[in-house]
């Protein structure tokens, strides 16, 4: 107890010019700034990565799964693939991404970071949307089928859009996930938003102001993400009580 | 119109092999009103489906305006136009509205342009008098008017046969009277309808011929009048005598 108020007490010691020295002093605060910008460039490609693969990963299972004689060997890949991504540590996959798949490539290790985190969203949201698609009622199917339609234009005009409200807040809350997860691309040297604090940190041989306004940052952006996730979902769900 | 030889279905499960139709033999014409009637697990609804395939017949033949429909190679798809569904849980479009529900399909096949088929949509839905609705999405509705829709975008192919699967055995008993009605009225302009219903009313006053299905088999067909005041099966008499 003693030691946990000496450590509120050292946070308010000397804040002003500790603040000045962690951001203002040779204007350190750009550390944060263009640690968030990477921050948000890796996450926002990487949901893209994710989503394309994502989907592709489901209709090869769907499809599969309809007829298992068709992309058998598709299905086969698609199920190592979603074994490995999702059953080892995003930071492992992130190193073994850039020193051993991207060994002999000296270059934007950004670049690197966007695709290791894309392949890795890519496992889970393949998951995601083959719930979602096979969460759309049998009978719609059926009906679809029953005037006519093939089965790829009944995919198209009935099943995806259905299983696109189903997907579209989980898809969401994967890039609220990935945003937290790529604070450990500091791992390959790149300086996101944590390795700007921790820079800022290492300088000043001071965690306090740094570290806490990384959190807050983070904070910030997954509780205003949320919010406009809860108002998705509200949107989503009228008109469609069944 | 229909011909069925020997068909019979089994479904594969984890719980071994049901049996579900054990060889069913049908020719069913041009105009017929066929209800198809029994105890639930007889296999009505399964027979039915096989008729457009929604299931795969495990043996036998299902012929259709002279094609084998469950031959290799033919485009069911093609044949399904012509066969209307109607199913118990309506299976309306979530997602679109009672216009959008209703050409669909005959605007994506190309049978109509959207112009043509929102003309057909508005002269069957002031017909059932829901014209009103048009514009509104199916979880506006209740049960009874989403059944009527739901047969109405199955006409708006213009099919020659309708395969009703219970089409009334999901909806509250008051709206029950309002979906036969308009079924009835289907049956008046001549249309072939093949009908599995719980409804022995509705077989009594409309039907040509009446099917009893129990065990996977046709176990007795006859004329209404003949089926219900004389029926000769003692599984039909007992089925009789506790629906009636």
């Amino acid at each position: 107890m003693d030691q946990f108020m000496v450590s509120v007490q050292m946070f308010f010691q000397n804040l002003g010019q500790r603040l000045y020295d962690s951001f203002i002093y040779k204007d350190r605060y750009m550390y944060l700034v263009q640690g968030l910008g990477n921050t948000l460039l890796i996450t926002l490609g990487a949901v893209l990565i994710g989503v394309i693969l994502g989907t592709l990963v489901s209709l090869v299972r769907i499809v599969h799964s309809q007829n298992p004689k068709k992309l058998r060997f598709l299905n086969a890949i698609s199920g190592l693939y979603l074994t490995v991504f999702r059953g080892t540590p995003m930071v492992v996959q992130l190193i073994i991404m850039y020193y051993i798949v991207f060994g002999a490539y000296r270059g934007n290790p950004l670049l690197v970071a966007v695709i290791a985190f894309g392949i890795n969203s890519g496992a889970y949201v393949a998951e995601v949307v083959r719930s979602g698609i096979q969460s759309v009622d049998k009978g719609q199917t059926e009906a679809g089928r029953s005037l006519g339609l093939n089965n790829r234009t009944t995919m198209i005009k009935i099943v995806f859009p259905q299983a696109f409200k189903n997907v579209a807040p989980a898809i969401f809350n994967e890039f609220i996930a990935l945003l937290k997860e790529t604070s450990v691309a500091g791992y390959i040297g790149i300086q996101d938003l944590t390795k700007g604090g921790d820079i800022i940190r290492s300088i000043t041989y001071d965690a306090y102001p740094a570290m806490l306004l990384v959190a807050v940052v983070y904070l910030i952006m997954v509780i205003g993400l949320t919010a406009v996730l809860s108002r998705l979902e509200r949107r989503m769900r009228k008109g469609d009580k069944r | 119109m229909i011909s069925v030889k020997n068909l019979e279905k089994t479904f594969h499960t984890e719980d071994g092999d049901i049996h579900v139709l054990k060889g069913i033999t049908q020719d069913i014409e041009k105009g017929e009103k066929i209800v198809v009637v029994g105890p639930s697990g007889s296999g009505k609804s399964t027979f039915l489906r096989c008729l457009n395939l929604l299931e795969k017949p495990t043996a036998g033949e299902v012929w259709f305006e002279g094609t084998q429909i469950n031959a290799p190679g033919c485009d069911v798809d093609k044949l399904r136009q012509k066969m209307g569904m109607v199913f118990q849980h309506f299976n309306l479009f979530p997602h679109l509205t009672v216009r959008q529900n209703i050409t669909l399909a005959p605007v994506t096949l190309k049978l109509k342009t959207q112009e043509e088929a929102d003309a057909a949509a508005e002269k069957l839905l002031s017909r059932i008098g829901l014209l009103a609705k048009a514009d509104a999405f199916p979880s506006q509705l209740s049960g009874g008017q989403q059944q009527r829709i739901a047969i109405v975008r199955a006409l708006a192919m213009e099919p020659d046969v309708m395969l009703f699967d219970e089409p009334t055995s999901a909806l509250d008993p008051e709206m029950v009277g309002e979906v036969l009605q308009v079924m009835k009225e289907l049956a008046n302009e001549g249309m072939t309808m093949i009908v599995v219903t719980h409804e022995m009313g509705f077989a009594r006053e409309v039907a040509t011929r009446v099917l009893f299905m129990d065990e996977g088999l046709v176990m007795e067909e006859a004329p209404p009048a003949e089926f219900f005041g004389a029926p000769k099966n003692p599984r039909l008499q007992e089925f009789l005598s506790k629906v009636l």
